[in-house]
């Protein structure tokens, strides 16, 4: 059900996509299809903590404000945290390379602080939560384009036991 | 009429002084002429030089300092060390007594020259700078040392004969702490490292078992403060060069980072980060109170103080967006100096307390330029895709930062950095490191 679900989700987002490059210019189809107002909205690093419960959320540049996307995302970890009440999570949080180490540390830390006291919201314990920031350390994408930055930017829900 | 004044008056002023110092050179402006310099190799007996390659396994230590001297002096843009094949005096014979015409033939402006004495194991090397012009000596020391710290005396000389003719304090016996980076870039291996200022005697202060960032030395000796995260937990150490020693000083319920020392050594002051706000907070490394500086929902970062200790540059985005803003030591007064077109980041405060250098983020690329404490005067020094943390030299006359490349379309090619680049714009240098290289920071002079 929740599978389909998703799939349904990546097939409205590559129609918006195919919609978007019609008046976009060639190079920026691609990208058009996968973010939207500077936030990534593609699936491809993306990992489940369990079926149809994705790991993280992304923002946008210089940014800690949760979209609607991600607000779905989190209330999901949070059925799924309250339903496996044995489980702690790390939150980590990052930022793309385009700013400073310093002001990104600080700011992963912020962005993993956002996606936590949504969960804590949603009735997850802050016992429960932990949160550390990388700053701009960990990329999962190395590459020096929007596209690459756009999925950096994330906080992403890690199983601490 | 008041012009024709104003140069006669002048000319009264500076012509008997120009007369009384023959070389000068002016570091204030870019230096598009520099010095001719001839530096001949530091003489020696045959038996000690024997005894020196016993030891060292380098057949002439003298040529080899001479040439940590000339190296020093081509880096710093101010002077042009002349091609040794030119001369044609005999270094011990010119130590004792140059012939002026013939180093003014390959035209030579001044002249240092040396000699080496091994005493008891110890070396010792004595060497003489000399104004070609004026055809007289204008400066004469010895140094003694270990026979392995060779290097070391070059850069002794360098500093010498750069406060001689420039007035003001070299920065050449100095060391760059900095990070090591080997490794893809989403999976870089970092480790601290130091060196001397020209890239040589490199040694790893940790294994690469943990991440560690943003190494800052103490002003006053030789320890350091960074950021580490051992165990995965994000905090300020302070590490002892000398005897290895590696504490936790910022052990708070949370994200301790952007450590620097004060400017009397005896203090840190770092960031804190908790419930997705930073604040600056100092601890005192003797009785380890902690006091809080500021206290803002926004993240503040990379604190730095005045030399007189009295203020701290910070970062803020408590605007919207980042930038550079200025406080009274004790938190008070906080105002905000930066207000060009842009991101601001970084604020270091130049040793000599008259300038701040920061990172520039503008449309989409990256600057690194220096403003006066109220912000005014912005001046870029240098552009690129990726760079940041400018480090001052001991003289505040030269800054150190990193310079990260843009990856190929397939997202590889990424290397990063260290750069130098004169406070006037000038003289832009890569920095020789064995790896990879960030976050560097330049120490004191270790001696004067």
């Amino acid at each position: 059900m929740n599978l389909g679900k998703i799939y349904k989700n990546i097939f409205l987002v590559m129609f918006l996509g195919f919609v978007l490059s019609a008046c976009a210019t060639q190079t920026t189809t691609k990208i058009d299809s996968q973010i939207q107002g500077d936030v990534y909205t593609g699936t491809d690093t993306v990992e489940y903590l369990a079926d149809g419960v994705p790991d993280r959320v992304f923002f946008a540049t210089n940014e800690s404000v949760l979209t609607t996307a991600s607000r779905e995302t989190l209330r999901k970890q949070a059925a799924w945290l309250r339903k496996n009440s044995e489980i702690n999570v790390v939150l980590e949080g990052h930022a793309d390379e385009r700013g400073t180490r310093e002001y990104n540390l600080a700011l992963g830390e912020r962005r993993a602080n956002a996606a936590k006291d949504y969960l804590m919201t949603y009735g997850i314990s802050s016992s429960r939560i932990s949160v550390i920031s990388y700053g701009k350390e960990r990329p999962v994408d190395s590459g020096s384009n929007p596209l690459a930055w756009s999925k950096n930017r994330r906080s992403v829900t890690v199983k601490a036991n | 009429m008041i012009n024709k004044k104003f140069l006669l008056l002048c000319i009264l002023i500076f012509y008997p002084l120009k007369s009384m110092a023959l070389i000068e050179v002016d570091i204030t402006r870019g230096n598009l002429n520099p010095l001719p310099i001839a530096v001949s190799s530091i003489s020696s007996s045959e038996a000690d030089k024997v005894k020196l390659k016993k030891e060292l396994k380098i057949d002439d230590i003298g040529l080899e300092i001479s040439r940590v001297v000339e190296n020093n002096l081509k880096t710093s843009g101010l002077f042009n060390p002349l091609d040794k094949e030119a001369f044609l005096q005999k270094p011990d014979i010119a130590h004792l007594k140059p012939r002026f015409e013939d180093w003014a033939l390959i035209k030579a402006q001044a002249l240092i020259t040396g000699k080496i004495n091994l005493k008891d194991g110890k070396l010792r090397v004595e060497f003489r700078l000399w104004d070609v012009l004026a055809g007289k000596e204008i400066l004469a020391l010895a140094f003694t040392t270990v026979p392995k710290n060779w290097r070391r005396i070059g850069h002794i000389i360098t500093d010498k004969v750069y406060e001689r003719l420039t007035g003001e304090k070299g920065y050449f016996d100095t060391r760059i702490i900095y990070v090591a980076e080997e490794g893809p870039k989403i999976q870089r291996i970092k480790k601290l490292a130091i060196m001397d200022q020209d890239g040589f005697n490199t040694k790893y202060l940790t294994l690469g078992n943990e991440l560690v960032l943003t190494p800052r030395f103490n002003p006053t000796n030789q320890m350091v403060t960074y950021l580490s995260y051992f165990k995965n937990l994000p905090r300020v150490y302070l590490l002892d060069i000398e005897t290895g020693i590696q504490e936790v000083v910022g052990d708070f319920p949370g994200m301790t980072f952007a450590p620097r020392f004060s400017p009397d050594g005896k203090k840190i002051i770092m960031s804190f980060a908790m419930d997705g706000k930073s604040d600056i907070y100092t601890m005192d490394l003797e009785n380890r109170i902690v006091e809080r500086i500021t206290n803002h929902p926004s993240i503040d970062t990379s604190p730095s103080y005045s030399p007189d200790g009295k203020y701290i540059a910070f970062n803020s985005d408590r605007s919207g967006y980042q930038q550079i803003y200025v406080m009274k030591s004790d938190g008070s007064n906080v105002k905000r100096i930066s207000f060009g077109n842009g991101l601001y980041g970084t604020p270091v405060w130049s040793p000599r307390g008259d300038l701040i250098a920061f990172t520039k983020l503008h449309k989409g690329k990256f600057y690194i330029g220096v403003m006066r404490t109220d912000g005014k005067g912005e001046r870029l020094l240098t552009e690129n895709y990726y760079q940041e943390a400018p480090s001052w030299s001991p003289n505040g006359r030269v800054l150190i930062f990193y310079r990260e490349t843009k990856t190929d379309s397939k997202g590889e090619g990424f290397s990063a950095k260290l750069w130098s680049i004169d406070l006037t714009g000038y003289n832009e240098r890569l920095v020789n490191t064995e790896t990879d290289a960030s976050d560097p920071s330049w120490s004191s002079l270790l001696s004067n």
